[in-house]
């Protein structure tokens, strides 16, 4: 346990210490801020059922900013230890090959929620000054937070994936992108093949994003999110854990 | 200390090293000889259990280095060839980021990361970007950091490559002073170096154990000859020719240098010709400045044992 904490700071400090990081935080709050603005711009063009909370995580800048976030985050984690050799300085220490690759994922985890806390904050400010009401109830602000917690966890267990794969940042950071918006359009496949079959519909509702965030948005808390992704994540993870055994093995 | 058996690494096409054996006892500083691509790094990659054998075995202080190995990973302190580093940690930083990682704490921690800073002289640059050091005090913090949790075992990849002379030096006191205390495995191509520090060497060739033996014994028992150097004024005869005559003498190279005839004479194994020589010289009045033997060196073992048949 004291070693993974040792391996976490480790790896939350090259998250903190590193420029990339605050570049991609600038770009977050941007993108948030914009998101934030065009939400309340929005509504106060016409009187709306919709919340703020629900009109900034459903527009186009957010999801940008959610599925670009998930490679640079995580395109550093494996393919820098082995492209500088420092894998084997790691490997060779008493660790557990499960301590690095949960401590790696567990970092980018920490960053990427972390990056949200700003528009939180916005949320936070905007109600106090008086317009609970366009926030809509506790809950509703909460639930979005959470679903973005558990997409996360799958999304960073793909990038972990893909950074395992490679020794080169660049072509961690593609494949994962690819995986990240493979998955987000795979939904589509339904709009796609002509008059789809049931089963490929509820197979797909399991990975529809755009809809979950929706239900989660308006407070509607969707049971099978919470048994997918979290069996997803740790399955990615249990991949990782191989891909980056028999890359070492192999070394 | 380390108990290899029958160890084999095949890479897709390369057969690294091939049914290899050898212990090392407790105490004991092994010097890892052999030319480029024998397989040392790859024997110590496996001793450190970065990575597995095709077949084989190896422990180190009881525990095997692939089914145990975090056992055995903790008796080890490695460096490794490419001394590989965070180069985002500063020098300090990066001590106590792995003498924790190695199950380090609290005061011993900070205690045991002075005393290594102070055993391989970073004390300078403790504050420094490890991306910004120069490459011989990569090399010390290296050093320093295998050395950071007290370990039984230390195997250093070719730990004085890159150091200055006066470095060089200093690590080799600090290796013989390990010594005392620790088991070493150390791969070099210093050959002086390994004569001075170790009590034993073994020497691979393609993977395969060529020798394993002190240093005094490998040298005493080469096959091959010695070498007498003359360096005369002959007149007008000609030294090749004459001193090829002389039973023992295997060839001649002579080199001419501001009138004196430097002569370069390989004899056969065990026998000493200076005297046969000092009798032709006067035979042949020839005007002697120099007439020794130099005696056959680690160097000379090396290049006969790993270049025999090429
Ligand atoms: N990852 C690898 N994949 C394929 N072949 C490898 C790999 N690593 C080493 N080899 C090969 O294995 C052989 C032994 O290499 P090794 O690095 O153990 O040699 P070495 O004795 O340490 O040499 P040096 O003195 O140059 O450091 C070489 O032929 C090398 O090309
Ligand atoms: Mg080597």
């Amino acid at each position: 346990m004291r070693r993974l904490l040792t391996l976490l700071r480790r790896e939350l400090s090259v998250f903190y210490y590193s420029p990339i990081a605050y570049i991609v935080l600038f770009f977050f709050l941007i993108l948030n801020g914009l998101s934030f603005w065009f939400a309340i711009a929005l509504l106060n063009r016409a009187p709306s059922e919709n919340t703020v909370v629900q009109v900034f995580f459903n527009s186009a800048f957010f999801w940008i900013a959610y599925l670009l976030v998930f490679p640079v985050i995580t395109m550093r984690l494996f393919a820098e230890e082995f492209k500088l050799g420092t894998i084997e300085t790691l490997m060779t220490a008493p660790v557990r090959d499960w301590e690095v690759v949960a401590s790696k994922f567990l970092a980018a985890l920490i960053f990427y929620l972390s990056l949200w806390l700003p528009s939180l904050l916005y949320f936070i400010v905007f109600g106090w000054l008086g317009n609970r009401s366009a926030i809509g109830s506790a809950g509703q602000l909460w639930a979005p937070y959470l679903l973005l917690l558990i997409m996360g966890m799958f999304n960073v267990a793909l990038g972990c994936l893909a950074s395992a794969f490679t020794s080169n940042q660049i072509v961690a950071a593609m494949i994962s992108l690819v995986l990240t918006i493979g998955f987000f359009f795979l939904t589509l496949i339904n709009y796609v093949v002509n008059n789809s079959s049931p089963f490929l519909r509820d197979i797909t509702a399991y990975v529809a994003q755009l809809d979950h965030m929706d239900s989660f948005s308006r407070g509607v808390l969707d049971s099978r999110v919470f048994v997918f992704y979290p069996s997803m994540t740790f399955l990615l993870l249990v991949m990782t854990y191989q891909v980056f055994q028999y890359r070492r093995w192999r070394a | 200390m380390i108990k290899v058996e029958q160890l084999t690494k095949k890479y897709p096409g390369v057969t690294a090293i091939s049914d290899l054996s050898f212990e090392v006892g407790k105490g004991e500083i092994v010097g890892f000889l052999g030319p480029n691509g024998a397989g040392k790094s790859t024997t110590m990659r496996i001793l450190s259990s970065f990575m597995p054998a095709t077949s084989g075995r190896a422990s180190i202080a009881g525990h095997d280095v692939f089914s145990d190995s975090l056992r055995a990973r903790m008796h080890l302190g490695y460096l490794p060839e490419s001394v590989p580093l965070y180069g985002d940690m500063r020098v300090s930083e990066y001590l106590r980021y792995r003498g924790s990682l190695k199950g380090l704490s609290g005061k011993k921690l900070r205690n045991r990361v002075e005393v290594v800073k102070e055993l391989c002289s970073v004390k300078d640059v403790e504050n420094q970007l490890i991306a910004t050091l120069s490459k011989g005090y990569r090399q010390r913090v290296g050093l320093a950091e295998a050395l950071v949790h007290e370990p039984d075992l230390l195997i250093l990849d070719e730990p004085t490559i890159g150091l200055d002379p006066n470095q060089i030096r200093q690590v080799r006191e600090l290796i013989k002073s390990l010594g005392e205390r620790h088991t070493i495995l150390l791969s070099t191509h210093i050959l002086s170096e390994v004569e001075m520090t170790c009590s034993r060497v073994i020497i691979i060739h393609r993977g395969k154990i060529e020798a394993s033996d002190t240093p005094e014994n490998l040298v005493g028992q080469i096959r091959t000859s010695g070498t007498v150097k003359v360096e005369a004024k002959t007149g007008s005869d000609d030294p090749v020719q004459m001193i090829e005559k002389i039973p023992g003498v295997k060839n001649v190279s002579v080199n001419m240098e501001d009138g004196w005839q430097q002569c370069s004479i390989r004899v056969e194994a065990n026998s000493d010709l200076r005297e046969a020589i000092f009798r032709l010289a006067i035979a042949r009045h020839w005007v002697v400045r120099e007439l020794t033997q130099e005696r056959a060196t680690l160097e000379d073992v090396f290049v006969e044992l790993t270049q025999a048949d090429d």
